[in-house]
């Protein structure tokens, strides 16, 4: 059994990742901007790609496609910038997307026990049931994933 | 009443670093972290061979008075392709030679970033943070960031233990040479 969060409409960012779409609480969204350079050094973090300068903050990229859809990006149209929280603190991070990005108004249901840590919670919106993602389960991170946000709670940014 | 005096911004906190290269790919480290910059020619006669089979990206150790430095290979410790390296930084206060292509510049670094939180694993070891640099990232390196304290217990271990092995066999060639000599006598 799902339960609704209230009533109430909250803002959600649709992205699109080949042919599926998926939603961040628009609260988390810094921008959406067109690719850039990609600068790469050595490093073990599989999930991180490298990273863009990007208003004068250097801002990790992390391909999120091989979690969600299961295969890696051929092309991206922009990077989704969104904030990452690692405990108190916040952190941008530039998510790869393949087409242009939607804002929407939606009620989201719940997370049920059985849906994957990245998945905090279901919008239904234009015949679609859309993931709500769980950036700090989505994306690498220091010790175990914290608790998220539900994308109701605003987000403090520290830059 | 207002002075007329502009008011100076406070001067930004710089730091010298050297930009090195290592298999085509662009580092940086502070220039106060290291010591001397050598050829890897002049090491070759200080320098002597260890062999820790765990530990491949270290072969040579150079005495330095009561200590051993131990001379890393840069392209291996990053995961690199090997590239025959050209010069060996010694880094200040660690034990740590490191060997490197080429010294691409001097330049100064005004804002060093810490990594982004999504590198979570020896990367976080291996660098003080990233700095922009002409519209390019570089990774600052961390000079204690190249051996960890359990790989430089294991690098002593073995060096000990080779010492001991050339003791020995010193020893019984000595030995050896003494008979040898008692029986020409």
């Amino acid at each position: 059994m799902t339960l609704i969060t209230g009533t109430e409409l909250q803002s959600f960012v649709l992205l699109r990742l080949s042919d599926r779409r998926f939603a961040v609480a628009a609260n988390q969204i810094a921008e959406l901007v067109p690719p850039s350079r990609v600068f790469r050094f050595p490093h073990h973090t599989s999930e991180v790609e490298g990273v863009i300068l990007r208003r004068g903050r250097i801002v990790p990229v992390c391909d999120v496609a091989e979690k969600l859809i299961g295969k890696g990006l051929k092309s991206r149209r922009f990077y989704l910038i969104a904030q990452r929280c690692y405990g108190a603190q916040t952190e941008w991070v530039a998510l790869p997307v393949t087409g242009d990005c939607e804002l929407i108004n939606a009620e989201m249901t719940l997370p049920s026990d059985t849906d994957a840590p990245h998945v905090s919670g279901w919008l239904s919106h234009a015949g679609d049931v859309i993931e709500v993602l769980n950036l700090a389960a989505l994306t690498p991170g220091p010790g175990q994933p914290v608790s998220v946000a539900s994308p109701l709670q605003p987000l403090e940014a520290r830059p | 009443m207002r002075s007329n005096s502009p008011i100076k911004a406070p001067a930004a906190r710089t730091e010298q670093i050297i930009l090195f290269r290592v298999s085509g790919q662009l580092f940086a480290v502070s220039s106060a972290s290291v010591q001397e910059v050598r050829g890897v020619d002049s090491l070759s006669g200080a320098a002597k061979e260890i062999s820790q089979p765990t530990l491949r990206k270290v072969k040579h150790v150079v005495r330095r008075g009561e200590n051993s430095v131990y001379v890393v290979n840069a392209a291996m410790h990053f995961g690199l392709p090997p590239a025959p390296p050209a010069l060996v930084f010694v880094l200040r206060r660690t034990r740590t030679a490191l060997l490197i292509d080429g010294i691409e510049k001097m330049t100064t670094m005004t804002r060093l970033q810490a990594l982004p939180l999504a590198f979570c694993h020896e990367e976080r070891g291996w660098y003080r943070g990233l700095t922009a640099l002409d519209q390019t990232v570089v990774p600052v390196v961390k000079p204690d960031g190249f051996l960890t304290s359990d790989e430089l217990f294991l690098l002593d271990a073995s060096s000990s233990q080779e010492a001991e092995a050339e003791a020995s066999n010193v020893a019984e060639e000595n030995a050896q040479h003494g008979i040898d000599t008692s029986i020409t006598q």
